[in-house]
């Protein structure tokens, strides 16, 4: 499944079938939308639209990141709690401050950076595997945060109005939440797909040991995915703060499922080594539409969490599936050649 | 890796079991010495009570997480059973085939996650992240966010129960014979050893006529089971029967399994380890919350312990061979 630098010719046929895997995740979106139109067009009202771009977007952001750990074959457990201390932090420096909305999406990174590369170096340097190091932070984060902040809880009417207007204001109508959520896929998509680096983490994910081999500083692409990824859940932070306005030692808690499922969801092989940002973001898209539609069409909400766990296990069958043909495929091509 | 590294790979192994207890038995003595009340035999038995879902569940997690695999699904699980439970009762089934049928649908549900770790051969990671929220998720629809109470005192009476005029509670009873019977599975049977060679190296374990998918597949089916047993109890010492009985606590009892020795790489592990892992994660938060520390700051305890656990070994190893060469 892994389309690097293979010949000419089997990219081709491997990108069809990569391209299908996204295609899969449109489809049951388009019909998704669909069938929720027909019984109730209000679903496609703008409210009800900016109202799933803007779950979407903090949704996407952590799914980039979490996509770029998953790729190198490690996993970031412990997104849900940076998300809650970069969203704490914020809201503290903001609480009847009024700084501008650049330094505060720095200082929320900022706090994503520094929990990431503690990630990234206990992973690398201290030879502690990623699940058992991000799921041990994601308690200490959140600790952390509930430490600094006890009981208490930020108000949107203690934060400054020009960050409110942030979570709210439109360019020609796409909201600002959106459009940084949408520069973070493209620029780490381009990256991942056209430059060295991108290309190396992917090497890292189908096998370290021959990306070792070939020269690839594996340590310092491991803590450098782990610091993307700790980042990407801090800016979360920052626009999770600025579209509830609301915030408290809770926020983001369990998220880590969520961002883990769009991720599976939208292609990334949990063995590392494939899948796409785009994907990752088309399955958040995924999973924040089917959360609306369940409202609209007056499903019980409760079927929610089993629909986003039924679909995780359908996705990882058909990527399985696919692997296997694949696999197949290369096999019999590889006998005509020899 | 090479034959050389067994030997001392089983000296590291028995010393952080040694370590894990000596600390442990430390954490007992300090708590209590220096927190009130926590050495009393009221103490006692709530320390055992909060201690028996993940006392429970950490033991067929165990043997899963020994063999290379991972079982995210249990606290899931656990709810499901307690939510059916509550739904049964809601019924006017008596109680008496409520418990077993809890039983058997905790089963069925660690086979759902066997067929699909071992039949189709995808990550048990990523299949029971998913079943995680899938079985979370039936949980609410058979309950929704309401909860049943009011089950007969006499179950409910035994589970939050002592022995006899002892102050050792009835469940100390369940978890001690759990964790023989899984202990001497694991320690002193053809099953036990299988496990480990198939932690070790799955393929070797095939070539050498061992059959991993099945051992692995029963060994979903017992932690399936054994969740849902957990679910049960939950229901019983509460009197409540709620949809999100449980959550979270499969992080709490993978936390517990790391810190008692166990790799996750799988090969690697020991029961007694694990035992006072669980042992040592519950007296830590007991103590503290006795202590007035809040619940949620416990997490970085816990957090924190999870690492050192795993980094500690690692790093004396690093010592060990630097000064070697």
């Amino acid at each position: 499944m892994t389309a690097v630098d293979l010949p000419a010719p089997r990219r081709s046929s491997l990108d069809v079938v990569l391209r299908a895997r996204e295609l899969g995740i449109v489809l049951a979106l388009v019909l998704l939308v669909a069938v929720t139109t027909i019984s109730n067009p209000r679903f496609v009202s703008g409210q009800s639209i900016r109202d799933i771009l803007l779950g979407t977007a903090i949704l996407a952001v952590l799914a980039v990141g979490q996509a770029v750990v998953v790729i190198t074959r490690n996993i970031d457990l412990s997104v849900g709690s940076v998300l809650g201390l970069s969203a704490f932090t914020v809201g503290t420096l903001l609480q009847n401050n009024n700084l501008p909305v650049l330094p505060v999406l720095l200082a929320g990174a900022g706090v994503g950076v520094v929990c990431g590369a503690v990630n990234g170096v206990l992973v690398r340097y201290g030879n502690v595997p990623a699940l058992v190091v991000t799921l041990g932070t994601l308690y200490v984060f959140r600790g952390i945060t509930y430490f600094w902040a006890g009981g208490s809880q930020i108000n949107a009417d203690e934060l400054p109005a020009a960050f409110l207007d942030f979570g709210t204001a439109t360019l020609v109508g796409v909201p600002y939440l959106v459009l940084l959520a949408v520069l973070v896929l493209v620029v780490t998509g381009v990256v991942l797909r056209n430059y060295r680096m991108g290309r190396e983490l992917y090497a890292m994910g189908s096998s370290p040991q021959a990306a070792r081999l070939a020269g690839i500083a594996v340590g310092r692409r491991t803590v450098g995915a782990f610091v993307v990824s700790g980042a990407l859940a801090g800016l979360a932070g920052v626009l999770f703060a600025a579209r509830f306005g609301t915030i408290d030692a809770a926020a983001g808690t369990g998220y880590e499922l969520n961002v883990v499922a769009a991720v599976v969801v939208g292609g990334v092989a949990v063995f590392g080594g494939s899948g796409t940002v785009w994907g990752a973001a088309l399955g958040a898209l995924l999973l924040t539409t089917i959360g609306s539609a369940l409202a609209v069409l007056e499903i019980n909400q409760f079927w929610q969490q089993a629909i986003v766990g039924g679909l995780i296990l359908l996705a990882i069958g058909a990527d399985r599936l696919v692997a296997v043909r694949v696999a197949a495929g290369l096999k019999k091509r590889g006998s005509h050649v020899s | 890796m090479s034959a050389e590294l067994t030997v001392t790979r089983t000296a590291r192994l028995a010393n952080w079991n040694v370590a894990i207890i000596a600390i442990t038995v430390l954490v007992l003595i300090v708590a209590a010495a220096t927190v009130d009340s926590f050495g009393t035999s009221r103490n006692f038995g709530f320390l055992v009570l909060d201690l028996l879902p993940i006392a429970l569940v950490a033991l067929p997690m165990t043997l899963v997480i020994v063999t290379g695999e991972i079982d995210l699904s249990v606290a899931s699980s656990l709810g499901l059973s307690s939510a059916v439970m509550g739904y049964l009762w809601n019924a006017n089934q008596p109680i008496e085939t409520i418990i077993p049928l809890c039983l058997l649908l905790g089963a069925v549900l660690g086979a759902v996650n066997g067929f699909f770790v071992t039949f189709l051969g995808l990550p048990s990671l990523a299949v029971t992240i998913g079943t995680l929220a899938l079985y979370r998720g039936l949980a609410f629809v058979v309950l929704g966010d309401s909860a049943v109470a009011d089950f007969p005192a006499l179950y409910t009476d035994w589970v939050t129960g002592t022995i006899g005029g002892t102050p050792i509670p009835n469940v100390l009873i369940v978890i001690v014979v759990l964790a023989v019977v899984f202990g001497v599975v694991l320690h002193a049977t053809p099953v036990g050893r299988a496990v480990f060679a198939v932690g070790a190296s799955e393929q070797a374990a095939r070539f050498a006529g061992l059959r991993p998918g099945r051992l692995k597949f029963w060994l979903y089916v017992a932690s399936g089971l054994v969740a849902g047993l957990a679910g049960v109890l939950w229901t019983l010492r509460y009197s409540s029967a709620r949809a999100d009985n449980g959550a979270g606590l499969e992080l709490a009892v993978v936390a517990a399994v790391l810190l008692g020795g166990v790799s996750i790489f799988g090969g690697r592990g020991a029961l007694p380890g694990v035992i006072a892992g669980v042992v040592l994660l519950g007296a830590l938060q007991n103590a503290l919350r006795l202590s007035d520390v809040s619940n949620e700051a416990l997490n970085v305890v816990t957090g924190v312990l999870l690492i050192v656990s795993v980094l500690a070994p690692n790093l004396a190893r690093s010592v060990l061979q630097r000064r070697r060469t």
